[in-house]
């Protein structure tokens, strides 16, 4: 394990950001996927991650959904270590308890919505918090129907997902994953899955979420007419780092960078 | 003698001979699922100790025969101060055989779960053991239930062997009244034919209805 010793245990102030991923590796034996990451999300800002295929997009979302160990750095959340936890004036990697105590604040959802098949919508909004944050299933029920209709499915809500299009299940997916209350929601192309006329009604839903909720929202996404609508920010990504960022106007209108403006423009062409 | 006659005279023991069966296999069944269920988890353990535990018991429980397993429980055992009623050591045996077969089948059911689902439930921060339980395990269960039906089946036949430590099952009044009348075809017929039917009318028809009932309850139907 590298020198952690750099590393605060705590990141406080005014400004303090929402995410901050400090020097962040990542390897899958010799392929190093996340090279040195260092980036900040500031509370209630939506950034868009873009980037070539294998760039490591994918990656940053699912480090700090915990759903892998990085092997380098720490990643904070609201300004608490989550990868790591103090112990004495060090950080040492989390145990799962810690993770678990942590996790809380940060939802996703998937490409493919992986919404539990053998529940109903309203099932897979309950199940959260009834599981894991205890609610009632009154209590639960009311949540998950509240964010069902924010979404646009409070009238499918007693359907299986096999019944659901898959635009239906990946806004039902995002309501599960609001009924946990996280901080952060992570997006990780999901509407890359979709037919075509129904990516509207996804992207539909964000855009609502950022307009109507203070909620800090890192997206990928191979929408660029979308990320540029909706984004604070939007990172490029190239080989594991961020090799451009900046409003979406400067980053689309006037990309600095020659892999950027290369990206962009076979991505126009492809359109 | 009439088959009429035949089966009106031996009726009342060959139906305590088929409760006896029947008893074997519920609890030599229930046995399996819970043996299966623990193995298989068990070998799926990143812990080499328990691992390893796992590994070695359906190793031994599937490389050797049941009616040797059978036999060393019933026989062998007392030589080590573990004394076993037959009854009891009949539905054991084919309840750690079986559960070794099974135990396989869990963990084959289980990594046929998609790992979206297992991601999915630890994005809405579950843990380990709820994941396991309520998401995975449900779905674990519709994939493995048609081997289910087959293992099931092989259980029911299994039963017979516990005749061969003379536990008062179908096998074993068939046996007695054989040896009492001679009368092979028509004893060993109806045996036949009672097995066939506990295996086909009713076990059969009920994994079935099992499937049937899981796939409705994930939507699928
Ligand atoms: N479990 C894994 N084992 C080995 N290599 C992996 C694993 N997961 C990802 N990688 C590799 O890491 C690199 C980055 O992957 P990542 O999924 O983050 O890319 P991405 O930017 O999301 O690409 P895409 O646009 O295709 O989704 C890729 O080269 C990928 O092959
Ligand atoms: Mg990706």
């Amino acid at each position: 394990m590298d020198d952690l010793s750099g590393f605060p245990l705590k990141i406080v102030g005014e400004n303090s950001p929402m995410v901050s991923f400090k020097r962040v590796r990542k390897a899958y034996g010799s392929l190093v996927v996340l090279d040195d990451l260092d980036l900040d999300v500031a509370a209630g800002e939506m950034v868009s991650v873009i980037g070539p295929s294998g760039s490591g997009k994918t990656t940053v979302l699912r480090m700090l959904m915990t759903l892998e160990k990085i092997n380098g750095g720490v990643i904070y959340v609201d300004g608490k270590p989550l990868t790591h936890m103090a112990q004495g004036d060090k950080l040492v990697p989390a145990s799962e308890k810690h993770l678990r105590a942590r996790r809380s604040d940060i939802g996703m959802c998937f490409q493919h919505f992986n919404l539990f098949p053998h529940m109903t919508a309203i099932q897979n909004c309950m199940e959260g918090p009834v599981q894991v944050l205890g609610l009632s299933k009154g209590e639960a029920r009311d949540r998950g129907e509240e964010l069902l209709e924010l979404v646009g499915m409070a009238d499918k809500k007693d359907q299986h997902p096999s019944r659901l299009s898959g635009g239906q299940q990946q806004r039902v997916a995002i309501a599960r994953a609001l009924a946990m209350r996280p901080k952060v929601m992570l997006f990780d192309e999901v509407t890359s899955a979709l037919d075509p006329e129904v990516i509207g009604e996804v992207t539909n839903v964000i855009r609502k979420l950022v307009s109507e909720h203070n909620l800090t929202m890192l997206m990928v996404t191979h929408q660029m007419g979308f990320a540029r609508d909706i984004s604070d920010r939007v990172c490029f990504f190239y080989g594991g780092k961020i090799e451009e960022q900046g409003p979406p106007a400067e980053l689309f209108g006037n990309p600095r960078r020659e892999r950027t403006q290369q990206f962009l423009s076979a991505v126009k062409e492809a359109v | 003698m009439s088959l009429f006659e035949f089966l009106s005279q031996y009726w009342p023991l060959l139906m305590s001979g088929t409760g006896v069966t029947v008893a074997q296999f519920l609890l030599g069944a229930i046995l399996t699922v819970g043996l299966a269920l623990v193995f298989g988890l068990m070998k799926m353990s990143s812990n080499r100790a328990i691992k390893g535990s796992a590994v070695v018991y359906i190793e031994i429980f599937r490389g050797t025969s049941l009616l040797v397993q059978l036999y060393w429980i019933f026989f062998v055992l007392p030589l080590f101060g573990v004394t076993l009623e037959k009854f009891t050591a009949g539905w054991v045996a084919i309840g750690l055989n079986a559960g070794a077969y099974g135990a396989e089948l869990v963990r084959g059911g289980i990594m046929a779960v998609p790992k979206g689902q297992w991601e999915a439930a630890t994005a809405i921060n579950m843990s380990a053991a709820r994941r396991m339980w309520r998401i995975i395990l449900p779905q674990a269960l519709v994939n493995m239930l048609p081997a289910w039906g087959n293992l099931m089946v092989e259980i029911l036949k299994g039963t017979a062997l516990v005749s061969l430590i003379s536990v008062a099952d179908l096998m074993f009044q068939a046996k007695q009244i054989n040896a009492s009348t001679y009368l092979s075809a028509q004893i060993f017929g109806t045996a036949l034919v009672i097995y066939y039917i506990l295996a086909r009318f009713l076990l059969t028809p009920f994994m079935r209805w099992l499937e049937g009932f899981m796939a409705r309850k994930l939507g699928r139907a």
